[in-house]
């Protein structure tokens, strides 16, 4: 380069420099010195045009404060006004009353109904514990498939884990197989789960890298496969069998019982904790796959753990309870529109959020018809069916929102 | 990304070459997509203290080029040596740390903010003691790409050419020996443009090694040490802007009629297109 392009340079540089207001010359402390790393010569000065960091994550980090208060509230709100309304009415604060006498506390009165004690500890808590760690477990789930996909709009369901655990579970109804004891069918549901996704994820594989597109038609197909099986299973099976598997589909929370919470707690709350150290990752996989690559993440590792873990929490959630649609879409869009994407708050978010929510479509499912138990699994596909619709009309209209 | 990477003690830090040095030597690469030869051995020394424009026409074969370094597309034959070894030999992470790479394709599947965007470029330091200046260089590589205004605004709101600077800071931020430029400069205005090549320059002047992809050879012509001018898989021209910028080569090449004509305040070439005046009334 000929002198006096270095001249102009200089020139132009320090015209935009005094443009913007910033101090000092940087040009001049270039070159050898600080060849260690470029960046290095960073002018200081340029923290003074305007650039408040802390500013700005401050007010993200206050919304996001608010949001989890709110959540933390509404989920002990929905919890203790879960056990405390049913055929037999317990006022909320005998219900806490009851939960403190447990851990040797003794500030507010029991239950004063003489079955009081009993409904809630035998019927209502393990409902209302299974209920919220059913829900967590779904919101993280979906918040990471998003995540994982870059797509908003993925879900559990989407790549076949819902029915492909369904299958497992019916089909071992159906063959009325019990060598596990009570935990057989649900065994199933997580086993097939977790087979399902893996084969989509491999069929969907080429030459060593996943594109989503193809990931999510795989899924597609392999729903229909999945539905075909459950289809044949509903049909062959005896009558007793059938109402069975056609109830599990509907997903209820009827009839929780300690022993299957016991099972599944373990799981859902690994399943949390490993996917919030995959926060980071996710975040940076939205910058596309080859970007993320770039800046160091192991994108195919990254997505085979993020898929092993959703395969376990959604197994986890249904085993018991059946399929709950559309908790892992609903939940994670309405907090990203609160605090923002960023997994390191979206997913402990959704995990509250998820369990919230649930809870409260537990209550509506128990109350809303006198002296019936709804499907729960229905009134969150009324709710999160017309929600997609929304999401797929709002995502046609943003660019991108089908990368 | 933290399971597997949370050794830190494993990872193998970049050492910066002197100027002049390669840290990046690619070696007879061959790529085809199907019968379809893309490169056809290609043979390219990136070196640390200069700024490279690759040029050519449309599908000569630039962005492959880059693909093929960035070994986001299989080589048929030949290797890419990064940092005096293997490409395969490295980490993801490793990689990272060596040689940033702005892409084409600059979207974000979620709204994050600016500053977020840019925050991603220092994921590769995460955890060693370099990540203590991480505030200082994202708030520098944002002035320098006039990326503050907007910083706590969604990075999905902005338009092309914010975008393609904020992705820029991105990449400045990460601050690697070695920085890969994929036709950053195509959404931007001129000022903007200008902007770009000088932060290339300043890169450069740094130790740091700078490839930038460009399709206005006078940009090239006017910031790049050096050109290499690609042409159906080849390189067949590699020199300083004034050897490769002739307009016999540019003529033949792009397959259409130019002249050279000496910048006024610079001397550097500007690429003239012939073109038929227009008739007067």
């Amino acid at each position: 380069m000929s002198e006096s392009t270095e001249i102009r340079d200089r020139s132009l540089r320090r015209s935009r420099r005094d443009r913007l207001g910033e101090g000092g010359d940087s040009s001049a402390d270039s070159a050898a010195g600080n060849r260690a790393e470029p960046t290095s010569r960073l002018n200081p000065a340029g923290k003074g045009d305007g650039l408040d960091l802390g500013r700005i994550r401050g007010q993200r980090t206050a919304r996001a404060g608010t949001l989890f208060l709110l959540l933390i509230i509404a989920l002990i709100a929905a919890c203790v006004l879960s056990a405390a309304i049913g055929q037999l009415f317990i006022p909320p604060l005998e219900v806490i009353g009851s939960l403190l006498h447990k851990v040797g506390l003794d500030w507010l009165p029991g239950p004063s109904h003489e079955f009081g004690e009993e409904a809630l500890w035998q019927v209502r808590f393990p409902r209302v514990v299974m209920t919220v760690l059913v829900g967590a477990a779904l919101g993280v789930a979906g918040a990471m498939m998003q995540g994982v996909f870059g797509n908003p709009l993925a879900e559990p369901g989407v790549v076949g884990v819902s029915s492909g655990a369904a299958v497992g579970a019916s089909a071992s109804i159906l063959f009325g197989w019990s060598f596990l004891g009570a935990f057989t069918t649900p065994t199933f549901a997580f086993v097939s789960g977790l087979i399902t996704t893996f084969v989509v994820y491999t069929v969907s594989r080429s030459g060593g890298r996943t594109e989503v597109i193809t990931l999510v038609l795989t899924g597609v197909a392999v729903n229909a496969i999945a539905g075909a099986a459950i289809a044949y299973i509903t049909f062959a099976a005896p009558t007793s069998a059938r109402e069975q598997i056609v109830f599990w589909q509907m997903g209820s929370f009827n009839g929780s019982l300690w022993s299957q919470v016991g099972l599944i707690l373990p799981l859902i709350v690994f399943g949390i904790i490993i996917a919030q150290t995959l926060a980071p990752g996710l975040d940076i996989l939205s910058l596309g796959e080859k970007s993320a690559r770039h800046v160091g993440i192991n994108v195919e590792r990254l997505r085979i753990i993020v898929m092993a873990v959703v395969a376990l929490l959604v197994s986890a959630a249904v085993a018991f309870c059946g399929i709950i649609a559309f908790v892992g879409l609903v939940v994670p869009h309405i907090i990203r529109m609160v605090i923002g994407p960023g997994h390191r708050l979206l997913l402990p978010a959704s995990v509250l959020g998820g369990a919230v929510l649930l809870s409260i479509a537990d209550l509506a499912a128990r109350t809303l018809v006198e002296f019936a138990d709804l499907p729960i699994g229905m009134l969150t596909s009324l709710v999160g069916g017309p929600f997609f619709f929304y999401l797929i009309r709002r995502s046609r209209k943003e660019s991108g929102g089908w990368a | 990304m933290s399971i597997g990477s949370l050794n830190r003690s494993s990872v193998r830090r970049a050492e910066f070459p002197a100027p002049g040095e390669p840290i990046i030597s690619v070696r007879g690469a061959e790529v085809s997509f199907g019968d379809r030869s893309i490169l056809a051995g290609i043979d390219l020394d990136i070196r640390c203290g200069e700024v490279l424009a690759i040029v050519g026409p449309n599908g000569a074969g630039k962005s492959t080029l880059v693909n093929a370094v960035t070994a986001d597309v299989e080589l048929d034959a030949g290797k890419v040596l990064i940092d005096g070894e293997a490409e395969y030999s490295w980490s993801t992470r490793e990689l990272a740390l060596r040689r940033a790479v702005l892409l084409q394709d600059i979207g974000m599947a979620f709204p994050f903010t600016v500053l977020e965007v840019v925050e991603m470029g220092r994921s590769p330091w995460a955890g060693m003691r370099e990540s203590q200046h991480d505030d200082l260089i994202v708030s520098g590589s944002m002035s320098r790409t006039e990326t503050v205004q907007f910083a706590a605004r969604k990075f999905t709101s902005l338009s092309g050419g914010e975008k393609a600077r904020v992705a820029l800071a991105r990449v400045l931020a990460q601050a690697t020996p070695a920085l890969l430029l994929d036709e950053p400069t195509a959404p931007m205005d001129i000022r903007h443009q200008e902007l770009v090549l000088q932060q290339a320059r300043d890169y450069a002047s740094t130790g740091g090694a700078v490839v930038i992809i460009v399709h206005n050879l006078d940009l090239a012509g006017a910031y790049a040490d050096r050109i290499a001018m690609i042409s159906n898989g080849s390189i067949i021209a590699d020199g300083p802007p004034s050897e490769v910028l002739t307009a016999d080569r540019i003529s033949d090449v792009y397959d259409y009629p130019v002249s050279i004509v000496a910048d006024p305040n610079t001397g550097a070439p500007l690429v003239v297109p012939v073109r038929a005046g227009r008739k007067e009334n």
